[in-house]
């Protein structure tokens, strides 16, 4: 009940014209960004982060997280209608989306992906609402140990549950660690790898490093591909979409099965974009016509949106909460708490309730005006896209310039920015995968305290992590999740060692 | 390496993805060293008051340069070795056509500030990659910065890089 009061006054915060326009201006920038290639949630926000600066920290955060829910919006539309994921939780959306939409049935697929990605999004919203104040009001027993080892289980179950080669992930994430090093350190008062040069002294921004690894690495990516735009015309008016929401109803199980896992996959850092694929296969093996999948069913576009969309949502449990974020997007948000002076953490359910209730406020209300400007306004980003990729390459790459450089007026980011930019387009050539450098990267100073502080406690031995069975057991699971491929590796071969006289007998 | 090269892959001259990876690690494992090296000096140890400066970030090198190591032997000798190509030259070129004029940009930014910087850079690939005519040049590349001017200088007051001529416009 304490909460529900808490969330009506979260509405009271937000109900004011000024929030309800930068709620607007959110989602339309966030479609955009969603839409066009090279920009996407992570760097989108990065670079709109030194413009929110001067606002209230809560109309700040209500913009920039509609921006997050736009972006997540748009690109279900370049999947539909171009067969061209603008995001990388949109690809198992082109699967079913883009037949769909060569059998003339664009509007019907996405007014589904919208609705679904909704039904998602709304699921997520309350699982933070009713589960995010306890998971604070449980941290608040943390001490050091406690959080460097739920970081731990964060970054463990990165590398066990990453589709990536496990080395790739540790180099990864490590090289995020290392970057956050660089400059001051906040303890000792040393200089760690600046290497005499006075101008690494502030270390590598965070933003900088996102939109270079993002913004630059993407549209050089896209640029050998040799993008063109060639897409199926979408027009979208009232009748189709309440003869789609008639039909909804129907597939009622997918979209709480989708809503479940997306929960599962956006709270443990597994992501966006695992979340889609395992809702669309999930879909796929409980259907009655399988096969039919890939040719252009409704279900097939509903599954991998509503997960996707649930799982981008859930993310932001941990990070409000723990000051842990689930997801790169969730970690630039993070970011933007520290930049406004707010210590993200289960403290600021406690000195900062207007900002947080208003928050999660603002996630509704900004979902269902998401849903609403997407879909009157679909032809006008569809139309974005058909203009030539010369023209928007370099109004990117200026906008990431600006946004690189804005951080802290500093010349010397934008050189970064390109540094990054190359290291992204080889990194993801390689089969490296960026979020964990990102999180790494944000969460760096935080971990090594955590664990400099700890190490403090006991002396510099490693049982503390066992001394009590809070942290005992978190430390456990990390490992278990760390080990997690090995395991099952294990137990498949225990099992093929038990099947197999079986099967030799039956023969 | 010269064993089992894939007959049915067409002869193109340029480096296997396998051949890059081991690169990129070789390259990572010097990364983790120099990280080391550096946070050895710092203290990578147990100071007098509890872990030295360079305790975590010591270690953080140490795990870099032994997964560079896995990776290198991985992508030279594993069973699993890429050999397509990492890049084909028809790809490498609109890469470049981007990275290079970029490079040229961001020193332009640092010379003549970053509103003409942009309208040169727009212009020039509108007119190189999608040969548009001048009209359409001009008003797109002189347009978008002004646009960028009003927002930054005008509405936000975020002060981005300028040149002579926005002096000389009194900013």
């Amino acid at each position: 009940m304490e909460d529900l009061n808490s969330l009506l006054h979260g509405f009271s915060v937000v109900l004011t014209w000024y929030n309800i326009g930068l709620m607007l201006v959110g989602i339309l920038l966030g479609v955009i960004i969603g839409v066009l290639p090279g920009l996407g949630g992570p760097n989108g926000v990065a670079i709109l982060l030194p413009l929110t600066f001067t606002m209230p920290p809560t109309s700040a955060i209500i913009m920039l997280s509609c921006i997050y829910w736009g972006a997540l919006f748009g690109g279900a539309i370049t999947s539909i209608l171009f067969n061209i994921p603008g995001e990388s939780h949109s690809v198992a959306t082109t699967f079913d989306g883009y037949p769909l939409a060569q059998q003339g049935r664009a509007a019907e697929a996405l007014t589904s992906a919208f609705t679904g990605s909704f039904v998602g999004a709304f699921a997520g919203v309350l699982l933070i609402t009713f589960l995010a104040p306890l998971v604070a009001k449980f941290a608040l027993k943390f001490g050091p140990p406690e959080f460097f080892a739920v970081y731990l289980l964060t970054f463990c179950s990165f590398i066990g549950m990453g589709k990536e080669n496990p080395f790739k992930i540790v180099i990864s994430m490590m090289l995020g660690f290392g970057l956050a090093a660089v400059g001051m350190d906040t303890m000792t008062g040393q200089l760690r790898m600046t290497f005499g040069w006075s101008e690494l002294l502030r270390g590598f921004d965070f933003l900088v490093v996102v939109i270079g690894l993002f913004g630059i690495g993407e549209i050089l990516l896209t640029m050998e591909e040799g993008l063109a735009f060639k897409g199926k015309i979408a027009k979208i008016n009232a009748k189709v979409v309440f003869e789609t929401w008639a039909k909804l109803p129907r597939y009622w199980l997918t979209l709480v099965r989708s809503a479940i896992i997306g929960c599962w996959m956006g709270v443990t850092p597994g992501g966006a974009t695992a979340a889609s694929f395992m809702g669309y296969g999930m879909a796929k093996r409980f259907s009655k016509e399988p096969d039919k999948f890939g040719t252009g069913l409704l279900e097939g576009v509903i599954a991998p949106e509503t997960a996707a969309h649930a799982s981008g949502t859930s993310a932001l449990l941990p990070m409000l909460a723990l000051g842990i974020p689930g997801s790169a997007t969730a970690a630039v948000l993070l970011s933007g708490l520290m930049i406004w002076g707010l210590q993200p953490g289960p403290m600021l359910f406690i000195e900062q309730k207007d900002f947080v209730w208003g928050l999660i406020a603002s996630m509704y209300l900004g979902n269902i005006a998401g849903l609403m400007v997407v879909l009157t306004t679909v032809p006008l980003f569809a139309a974005i896209l058909r203009i030539s990729f010369s023209i928007i390459a370099p109004i990117i790459i200026v906008i990431c310039a600006i946004g690189a450089f804005s951080v802290h007026s500093a010349m010397l980011d934008i050189w970064f920015m390109v540094l990054f930019g190359v290291v992204g387009y080889f990194f993801k050539k390689l089969g490296y995968p960026l979020a964990p450098m990102v999180l790494a990267l944000v969460l760096g100073d935080k971990l090594e305290d955590a664990f400099r502080q700890t190490m403090l406690a006991s002396r510099g031995s490693l049982t503390i992590f066992w001394s009590n069975g809070l942290v005992g057991s978190i430390t456990t699971l990390a490992l278990v999740m760390l080990f997690w491929p090995l395991i099952t590796l294990l137990l498949k071969k225990i099992k093929l060692a038990y099947s197999r006289p079986v099967a030799a007998q039956s023969k | 390496m010269e064993q089992d090269k894939s007959p049915d892959n067409t002869p193109t001259k340029g480096l296997s993805i396998g051949m890059v990876d081991a690169i990129a690690a070789a390259v990572l494992f010097i990364v983790g060293a120099v990280m080391m090296v550096d946070n050895y000096q710092r203290g990578a140890g147990w100071a007098i008051d509890g872990p030295g400066a360079g305790y975590f970030p010591f270690r953080v090198g140490l795990i870099i340069s032994i997964s560079a190591a896995v990776i290198f032997i991985q992508s030279l000798f594993g069973k699993e070795r890429n050999a397509a190509i990492f890049v084909r030259k028809e790809q490498l070129k609109p890469v470049l056509m981007v990275l290079v004029p970029t490079g040229v940009y961001v020193l332009a930014i640092q010379l003549i500030g970053i509103y003409i910087a942009s309208a040169v850079f727009i212009a020039s690939f509108m007119r190189i990659m999608g040969k548009y005519g001048w009209l359409k040049i001009a008003l797109v590349s002189v347009g978008v910065s002004a646009i960028f001017f009003w927002l930054f200088e005008v509405l936000f007051l975020v002060p981005l890089p300028k040149g002579p001529l926005e002096t000389w416009f009194g900013y």
